[in-house]
């Protein structure tokens, strides 16, 4: 009983969180920077904020994660920042020539005031920026918002290179929000079944999940190009999947560069999927392709010949606020009952989202935004679950409490196969239904009498 | 919308200046709303007509990110608003981070959004630019135009020096500007003469020169900003004509530090000249 000490009993809590559900901005602006072709990301604090940051990724993706620092000192903290990033930027272009270098802030940046507009001017000025190079710079401290933050922050910096008035380029712009690469893949596999010419960033496909050739590249042959997202000002639209990782982006193009935007869910699960497919087709002006079509069914078909070990099961679930509401629709819609969903990012409007998909069912959910794990714990203590559904943090409260679990969200630390396989569209649907009914139906066989052992279920 | 801020040597009567500027700009029909950048939140006493308000971070700490505008904004004087950015006890904490989190909060909230029609923000500063925080008002694309308060004496004059230092910094990169300074009069020799010296050498101007009155105080005791205390009196005027030059100035530049010694030669040359 590793969390033994977790009494059932709720106290009210103020000022103490308890394994939170949550981790720092800069890794969301890390894993976000990634996702542009030929980028370099930049920690501007001290190392070991860049080394936890970088170690994260690499534990979850399994790929190694280039990313450099400005290695703040305590003369660093006292003077500000400038003098390093500008040697930084200089040192990095010079020696390592990316493209971009994407910075974000840390925790220490951040208090002492350094500000990265005008650090930026400052590198160019003194000719440190080789001609055709990039640098985009987003504002990530931790006491605020969680790495959902940190991951939309630097997606709104992409967004913002791109300028009024550039050429019509007659492309979709999708922002796919902090999903997994083989579900950016995904996103791009169905908009070209649909034909729909579309830009993605970020877009971490190739880039996280790459192959094993023999020979290490700093800088894969993927990612959305600068060039492209430069471009996104001239688009005829943009599709921002998730209000948590995506919304701002969008709606700072359409402010900025007048590029109409809608927000949509993720498309996780059968509807989420079907709303993301609908707009695609609108766009394109044409009917769902009959490839599509028949995932769809494939999905449907998988829904109603197991619905029987679906309907009524309870599910607690934990992650990031995009993932959980297409989740919580998902579970809904297959007749199983989410009773409690935490995340640790702050938004009181995601509890009012995740009660009103539960509303038309007949049960009631809790919910909390910037809640933690230990909360998560007690009230499957009080109302117990028949499965969980979260990272792999939620390992100790499965084993304690003897519950199947669905590893699925960020970070997986301890399985394989979520970089490479999609969550998204009707496929990812399939799998994460097959998924489910492989931790039910494990648990039904281990908990089955010998006369109620079913070869056939 | 004009985005101004307001610095000074600490006691040299900036909030004082700035409310009674913004009294005056509210009786010409101007909406003004004053940012508070002080942790002892004190800039919008006189205009609120008490201390009562409660300031930004207080509200952050208490409620959470959920925060309303209305929670931090109050109506004051004129049909003006009143924000405290508050901060830490002194001796504990961040006051810097205080005013970084406060104006990005207003930011978010939709505070400078068109629909509030704002025809001025006036940003109350905090003594000296000490550290990355206190510089947030004049990061690009938050205050365009920054007056100076000072006056005749040696530490004013210095500090406002100092204070040109940090706007060349930013100016270099960005659209802030000086409009000028401020001389908050304290009756030293040849204190007219010697701002009007200090801010050509500048580069700037002295935009007005606010005589001492003791009315000032009498409407302080009371809460209020000369204008409201006693419409009539001449130092009711000056504050007219201060908000009036403000409301006219066209006159905004990149200062030209000086160097301590030039400083020094200053003072002396116009402090001898009277005696």
């Amino acid at each position: 009983m590793l969390l033994k000490h977790t009494p059932e009993m709720i106290s009210e809590r103020s000022a103490l969180m308890i394994n939170p559900a949550k981790t720092c901005q800069p890794i969301g602006a890390m894993y976000a920077a990634l996702g542009i072709k030929g980028c370099l990301p930049h920690s501007h604090g001290s190392q070991g904020c860049c080394a936890y940051h970088r170690s994260t990724l690499t534990r979850h993706y399994k790929e190694p994660v280039a990313a450099a620092t400005s290695s703040f000192t305590e003369g660093a903290s006292v003077f500000g920042g400038q003098a390093n990033l500008i040697q930084a930027i200089d040192n990095i272009f010079t020696v390592y020539e990316p493209d971009v270098i994407a910075v974000h802030t840390t925790c220490l940046s951040e208090t002492i005031g350094d500000d990265l507009p005008q650090i930026f001017d400052k590198a160019i000025k003194e000719n440190k920026v080789p001609a055709g190079k990039t640098l985009i710079g987003a504002s990530t401290p931790s006491y605020a918002g969680s790495h959902v933050t940190g991951f939309a922050n630097m997606v709104k910096a992409m967004a913002a290179l791109a300028q009024p008035g550039g050429e019509k380029t007659g492309k979709v712009n999708i922002i796919p929000g902090w999903v997994e690469p083989a579900d950016m893949e995904e996103v791009k596999r169905i908009a070209s079944l649909v034909g729909v010419p579309i830009t993605l960033f970020p877009d971490t496909s190739g880039v996280l999940n790459g192959p094993l050739t023999g020979v290490y590249s700093m800088f894969p042959e993927a990612g959305a190009s600068i060039d492209d997202i430069k471009a996104s000002g001239g688009a005829i639209g943009t599709l921002a999947l998730g209000e948590w990782c995506s919304a701002e982006a969008a709606r700072l193009l359409d402010s900025r560069c007048k590029v109409p935007c809608s927000v949509l869910d993720l498309p996780i699960g059968l509807q989420a999927t079907d709303r993301f497919v609908d707009t695609l087709r609108i766009i394109a002006g044409q009917s769902v392709p009959d490839e599509i079509v028949r995932e769809r069914g494939r999905l449907v078909d998988l829904i109603s010949d197991m619905h029987q070990y679906f309907y009524g099961r309870k599910v607690a679930l934990v992650g990031d606020p995009d993932q959980l509401i297409a989740m919580t629709e998902f579970l809904v819609t297959i007749d199983m009952v989410p009773v409690h969903v935490v995340t640790g990012t702050p938004g009181k409007k995601f509890e009012k989202r995740i009660t009103d998909l539960v509303a038309g069912t007949d049960h009631t959910v809790n919910v909390r935004a910037a809640g933690d794990m230990f909360l998560l714990h007690q009230w499957i203590k009080n109302e117990p679950v028949d499965l969980i559904i979260g990272n792999s943090y939620c390992k100790y409260i499965a084993r304690d409490e003897d519950l199947p679990l669905v590893r699925w969200g960020f970070p997986i630390l301890d399985r394989q196969g979520h970089q490479h396989f999609p969550t998204v569209g009707y496929i990812g649907g399939l799998r994460l239904l097959e998924k489910i009914l492989d931790a039910l139906l494990d648990r039904q066989d281990r908990d089955a009498s010998e006369a109620s052992f079913e070869l056939v279920l | 919308m004009r985005k101004v801020a307001i610095y000074g040597k600490g006691g040299i009567g900036k909030s004082t200046t700035t409310q009674n500027t913004v009294a005056g700009l509210a009786e010409m029909g101007r909406k003004v709303m004053v940012v508070g950048c002080d942790p002892k939140a004190d800039s919008t006493r006189l205009l609120l007509g008490g201390l009562a308000q409660k300031s930004v971070l207080d509200t952050l700490r208490e409620e959470g990110e959920d925060v309303e505008l209305d929670d931090i904004r109050k109506p004051s004087f004129g049909g003006s608003w009143s924000v405290e950015s508050g901060g830490p006890e002194p001796g504990v904490g961040c006051a810097g981070r205080g005013i970084i989190t406060s104006i990005n909060m207003l930011e978010a909230l939709g505070a400078y959004d068109e629909r509030e029609g704002l025809d001025y923000a006036f940003y109350d500063v905090l003594g000296d630019v000490v550290c990355g925080g206190f510089a947030m008002p004049i990061r690009d694309g938050k205050a365009e135009e920054i007056y100076i308060v000072c006056s005749g004496e040696m530490m004013a004059m210095y500090a406002a020096n100092n204070i040109c230092k940090g706007i060349m910094k930013y100016a270099q990169s960005g659209s802030v500007r000086l409009g000028g300074l401020i001389c908050n009069s304290r009756n030293v020799d040849n204190e007219r003469e010697m701002i009007i010296e200090l801010a050509k050498r500048l580069g700037t101007q002295m935009i007005y020169f606010v005589p001492r009155h003791n009315d000032v105080q009498r409407a302080e005791i009371n809460r209020k900003t000369v204008i409201e205390w006693q419409p009539d009196c001449s130092q009711a005027d000056e504050y007219r004509g201060l908000a009036k030059a403000i409301d006219d100035n066209k006159m905004f530049v990149v200062p030209k530090p000086l160097a301590i010694e030039e400083l020094e030669q200053l003072l002396l040359d116009y402090g001898l000249l009277a005696a």
